[in-house]
């Protein structure tokens, strides 16, 4: 059995703030965590930080084997990104913006060839964007853009993907979309998802466990059930809300007094 | 809906042999493009002991060979080194505003010519003043940018609208206390070919080839970039790492086509535009395409300004604005959603 996403002692400084501190979480193979937490409480920062492009203290690993020391192509081909605010570039096709996910596993400046197209087009295909392949990506609505930039991520053929904020632009359903194909893609390609959530409904309903940070440290860890209590949602939210248990996981629902 | 990019690039590169083609034929001694392809094919294969019939005359063999081709070699390169130049800044700034004299090139160029002018009349040492005062500039620019704030591209930008102030108050400067020379250095700052001769080709051409197959090479990495510097990150690319190798070879470029040229504007700017209007936005199809309409557009904007009120010379930086900006303005007009 492989040992998954390990990340232990996590600290970053960004300037004179101390962003985490001491963060540790451990993610099995094709299970789903979501990081929750106020606002300003690093969740950001600490998926930026287990995908290597912040400085940080404290270690990252998969499967045992260091990642935060491992080339920067390498690490690319275990783990994949998809930003809170993506950067879509100008006049590219949706097809031409997920073939950037095969970067890792060519050379830089070679063309795509056979093999990394079949990717694309597999990935593509899977995601429903087949239709939308030769449209300019700025083009395509919001659930669209989005479908197309987790596409960009798992053509990367990655082990984790680390999600930021992925339902940020999106209304209740197309959040739900993207959080269904997400959790059909853990579940038949065994992808471990580290997400962050602002919505903590969501958060309850989708990831298998959470993490709940608050002032750069983590300040909960556990199932839906166990994180997302009256009592956590007052300390660190400073909300009034009651946990209303459903079939799927626990709903938070925001009371006036 | 778009054409396949390959098809474009076969358009752009006839659009670009015809333009030639003009642009050797057209003046004061007519040249028409059978003699004139007769004439170089005789040339290409005297060598080898050939010969191919139907060329032009001595005199106008002459006139081909000396003055016109030369010009227009010279103009291809220019026109684009500057377009491929630009369309490399701009993607590497991921900013549409972005042009190849942005960090200090065209300031230090000019404080380089006017210098040279000013001082050194005669010397011929322009083209050298001005390739030095460019790469001045865009090392100074990066030096700064550097020590400001590592290799963000903001910081990179900022630190050439510092640099590049500094450098023109100094060409103001010198400009001024030499007033005499004023004339000379207006005709060098508005851009012009009218001295172009084969040396001058010779000159530019190892530093300009260089820098232009770099810049060819680097379009999928550009593609990376477009995309932020933390995905490009999460791609596995370092972002740093390749903004520097295109911004020393577009910088490369952009000296080299300044050192022969003087300062042609529009062409960097607006021919990136009108490539990514016809092929999109990705950088392996942009940037042949870019190298492609920028000599080709060079060309005939240099044929107007030898052309129109002959046999006086218009500055080449003024016919390119005042042709292409009706143009851009024409095309982004018939383009609107």
């Amino acid at each position: 059995m492989s040992a998954g996403l390990e990340v232990t002692g996590l600290g970053v400084r960004l300037g004179r703030a101390q962003v985490l501190t001491n963060v540790g979480l451990a993610a099995a193979p094709g299970s789903w965590t979501a990081v929750i937490g106020p606002n300003g409480a690093g969740k950001s920062t600490l998926l930026r930080a287990v995908l290597g492009v912040v400085a940080h203290t404290g270690a990252v690993r998969w499967d045992d084997d260091a990642l935060d020391t491992a080339p920067r192509r390498e690490r690319a081909r275990r783990i994949a990104y998809a930003p809170q605010l993506p950067v879509l570039p100008e006049g590219v096709t949706t097809r031409d913006y997920v073939a950037l996910g095969r970067t890792p596993h060519r050379p830089l400046l070679a063309a795509p060839r056979a093999a990394d197209r079949a990717v694309v087009e597999e990935t593509m295909a899977r995601l429903e964007l087949g239709a939308l392949a030769d449209r300019v990506l700025t083009t395509l609505s919001g659930g669209e853009q989005q479908r197309a930039v987790l596409a960009r991520a798992l053509a990367q053929q990655p082990q984790v993907l680390l999600l930021d904020e992925p339902t940020a632009a999106l209304d209740l359903g197309h959040a739900q979309q993207v959080l269904d194909l997400v959790d059909r893609l853990r579940r038949t390609d065994g992808l471990t998802v580290l997400s962050t959530l602002h919505d903590l409904s969501l958060a309850g309903q989708y990831a298998d466990r959470l993490v709940l940070l608050a002032a750069g440290r983590v300040v909960a860890d556990g199932t839906p059930a166990q994180v997302l209590t009256p009592d956590a949602l007052r300390t660190h939210y400073g909300a009034r809300a009651t946990v209303v248990p459903g079939p799927d996981g626990p709903a938070v629902l925001p009371v006036r007094d | 809906m778009r054409a396949r990019p390959t098809a474009h690039l076969v358009g752009a590169g006839g659009v670009l042999v015809a333009a030639v083609l003009v642009g050797v034929g057209v003046g004061a001694l007519p040249l028409a493009p059978g003699p004139v392809l007769a004439t170089l094919a005789d040339r290409a294969v005297r060598p080898l002991g050939g010969s191919v019939n139907g060329g032009l005359g001595p005199v106008q063999a002459a006139a081909l060979l000396q003055l016109r081709l030369p010009r227009v070699v010279l103009a291809v390169l220019v026109g684009g080194a500057l377009a491929i130049a630009g369309a490399a800044y701009q993607g590497v700034f991921r900013n549409p505003l972005a042009d190849p004299y942005l960090l200090g090139a065209a300031a230090g160029a000019g404080l380089g010519a006017t210098l040279v002018i000013a001082y050194a009349p005669g010397s011929g040492a322009v083209p050298v003043a001005a390739f030095v005062g460019a790469l001045v500039g865009v090392g100074a620019s990066f030096a700064l940018g550097t020590a400001a704030g590592g290799s963000s591209s903001a910081t990179l930008l900022l630190a050439g609208v510092a640099v590049a102030s500094f450098l023109a108050a100094g060409q103001t400067l010198v400009q001024q206390r030499n007033a005499e020379d004023l004339q000379q250095v207006y005709g060098w700052l508005l851009g012009q070919l009218g001295r172009a001769s084969w040396s001058e080709v010779l000159l530019v051409l190892p530093y300009l080839g260089a820098a232009v197959a770099v810049l060819l090479v680097s379009g999928r990495a550009l593609d990376v970039l477009a995309v932020g510097d933390d995905e490009a990150r999460s791609l596995g690319v370092h972002p740093g790492r390749l903004r520097l190798l295109v911004v020393v070879a577009a910088s490369l470029a952009t000296a080299s086509a300044v050192a022969v040229s003087g300062l042609i504007g529009f062409v960097g700017l607006v021919v990136p535009h009108v490539a990514r209007k016809l092929v999109g936005g990705a950088h392996a199809v942009l940037l042949p395409m870019s190298l492609l309409a920028g000599g080709a557009f060079l060309v005939l904007a240099d044929l107007l300004a030898r052309t129109v009120l002959a046999p006086a010379e218009l500055p080449l930086g003024v016919v390119t604005a005042f042709v292409g900006a009706p143009f851009f303005a024409a095309l982004l007009w018939s383009r609107r959603r």
